[in-house]
């Protein structure tokens, strides 16, 4: 387990929510910011503003450095072998219309297949629902295995001589499993089927190597590994990148603007049309240099572990069912549950009354939740900043939520 | 640990409605079907009424959600039973600006439904308040038209 002392990087922790000390177990949604993340960003705003790529004056010169240093830092993140492969988006949802807009337009036409699981977070599914409602292709859904995992098999099955792109999770943000997304691409490479992950939830907690993942694009969150808001990326092969239209125009992506015609400046900077998101893309970059001081094994190893106490902890509690694989090595830092009796709405406004923060709702996953056959599921989800006493919080709230909803 | 601010929210009289809720089912008889979700949370409610010359003669609802919004929609139809649509309409506006906070016009009998007034204090849960009030104005709007 990580030492305890990782929670004084988090200002936001030390505090009281409804007269309890805050438990913070919404992390899949948003992670919390480390002081280092906040001061980067101030440190740029204090001393270095100013835009990018334009100017001679020396504060344009450090906010260039800056920003294009951030691009360095992700890539070294994801091992992709030049730069030219990160182009920086406003998030995961961003990334992924991006290549469904742009890759996909110019792609896929009618019959074409793309594939997708019934896992997804909307933002992987919205975007080729209307990509295939543009283009006459088919959207299919590869069934998972009745713990929520998807098999190899099953991935083999779905693929047929026209599906072109196969898009999928690399962990679920509800079931927390992680799905072998090496062994896909290699299924979707046999069948020249181009490979999208989506890493929003892989990329906070797994090391990713896009080199030996031998994906084709992947797409992540800089909010969920403890960065700011409205930054993210999206790594994409050089040649696929080199190929496809930008969907934004304007400033920053040009490179000669004629009066009917213009043409767009190399890559990344085609796809980076206005002004760039600067600070978030440093505050990104500290977030990276954040976590892999920490090291990203040493924070799977510390969810592992708590989600093992989590889930034997929660067991414990009657008429608690938790979705997904039972084996709590096969999930990332994420429970998903219900308790019998007690709606996951009023759960959550219980366990917030005690300073307990979770997610109730659907997730942004509507088409799982249809799978699972339910309405609504609560979900914690844990970071490298919760403890083992977190979870004993959580577990005495939801034993007080049965007492008061019996 | 305290549960004074939980008693605020969950009233009895709220739990006894969400226990027991009246009204629950399909009307046979109904001439009005409104189908309502919380795209936020996947709540959602089945709303059947009859109405004849103005009047709601009867409602019944199914659904599927959180203590707030299934007490909400049994309050809701013992409510309306027997109200003319003006009248419905009128008490949905008044129950909105009850959620919002704001004082409402003592002329209101609300009954047991002020005890949903605690529910302004708490601004996730407002809408789960609300949903079957959206329903029954959207069912009689679509009946008038
Ligand atoms: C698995 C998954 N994909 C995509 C997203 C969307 O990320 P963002 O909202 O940052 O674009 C999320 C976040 O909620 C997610 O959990």
């Amino acid at each position: 387990m990580l030492n305890n002392d990782i929670r004084k990087d988090f200002p936001i922790l030390d505090q009281e929510v409804n007269g309890h000390p805050l438990v913070y177990l919404d992390s899949a949604a948003t992670s919390q910011k480390p002081r280092q993340v906040i001061e980067a960003i101030a440190n740029y705003y204090q001393n270095d503003n100013a835009n990018v790529h334009r100017g001679v004056h020396t504060l344009g010169n450090r906010a260039t450095e800056g920003y294009e240093g951030a691009r360095e830092t992700v890539r070294k993140f994801l091992n992709a072998s030049s730069t030219e492969e990160i182009v920086f988006t406003r998030g995961t949802t961003t990334a992924l219309n991006l290549i469904a807009q742009s890759y996909g337009r110019a792609n896929i036409s009618e019959g074409d297949e793309i594939l997708i699981t019934y896992m997804e977070h909307h933002s992987n599914i919205i975007p080729w629902q209307q990509l295939a409602k543009a283009t006459g292709a088919v959207l299919k859904y590869i069934d998972l295995e009745e713990d929520g995992t998807l098999s190899l098999e099953k991935v083999s099955d779905a693929m047929t001589d026209q599906t072109k792109i196969v898009s999928m999770m690399y962990v679920s943000n509800v079931l927390g499993t992680m799905n072998p997304i090496k062994q896909i691409t290699e299924i979707a490479h046999a069948h020249s089927a181009i490979m999208v992950v989506d890493a929003a939830q892989a990329a906070p907690h797994l090391k990713l190597d896009v080199q030996d993942l031998d994906c084709d694009f992947l797409a992540f969150s800089g909010h969920k590994l403890c960065g700011p808001t409205g930054i993210g990326a999206l790594y994409g092969k050089k040649a696929l990148l080199n190929e496809m239209e930008p969907i934004e125009f304007g400033g920053e992506m040009i490179d000669f603007v004629g009066l009917y015609d213009s043409s767009w400046k190399e890559l990344p900077w085609k796809f980076e049309g206005g002004t760039p998101i600067i600070a978030g893309a440093i505050g990104m970059a500290a977030a990276i240099d954040y976590i892999e001081s920490i090291g990203l094994g040493t924070i799977e190893k510390h969810e592992h572990e708590l989600v093992a106490y989590a889930m034997e902890q929660m067991k414990t509690v009657e008429g608690l069912e938790i979705y997904g694989p039972r084996d709590s090595s096969k999930r990332a830092g994420i429970v998903t549950f219900n308790l019998e009796g007690v709606h996951p709405h009023d759960l959550a406004t219980v366990l917030d009354m005690n300073g307990v923060a979770v997610r109730a709702g659907h997730h942004c996953c509507q088409p799982l939740m249809k799978w699972l056959d339910v309405s609504a599921t609560a979900r914690a989800s844990f970071y490298l900043y919760n403890t083992k006493e977190d979870v004993d919080r959580l577990v005495e709230g939801l034993r007080m939520a049965k007492e008061y909803f019996q | 640990m305290g549960n004074e601010k939980l008693d605020q929210l969950y009233r009895s009289v709220i739990m006894d409605h969400y226990k027991t809720p009246r009204n629950k089912g399909v009307l046979e008889s109904s001439n009005v079907t409104i189908d309502m979700n919380n795209p936020t949370c996947g709540d959602v409610i089945h709303l059947t009424l009859q109405v004849e010359d103005d009047i709601v003669k009867d409602a019944k609802f199914e659904g599927e959600g959180c203590s707030i919004s299934m007490a909400s929609a049994s309050m809701m139809t013992q409510l309306i039973k027997g109200k003319n649509t003006e009248d419905a309409v009128t008490a949905a506006h008044a129950f909105s600006d009850m959620m919002l906070g704001k004082d409402i016009d003592d002329s209101m009998d609300f009954g047991d439904i002020e005890a949903l007034t605690g529910v302004a204090k708490f601004p996730a849960r407002i809408k789960c308040a609300t949903l079957p009030w959206k329903a029954m104005e959207k069912g009689i709007a679509s009946d008038s038209e």
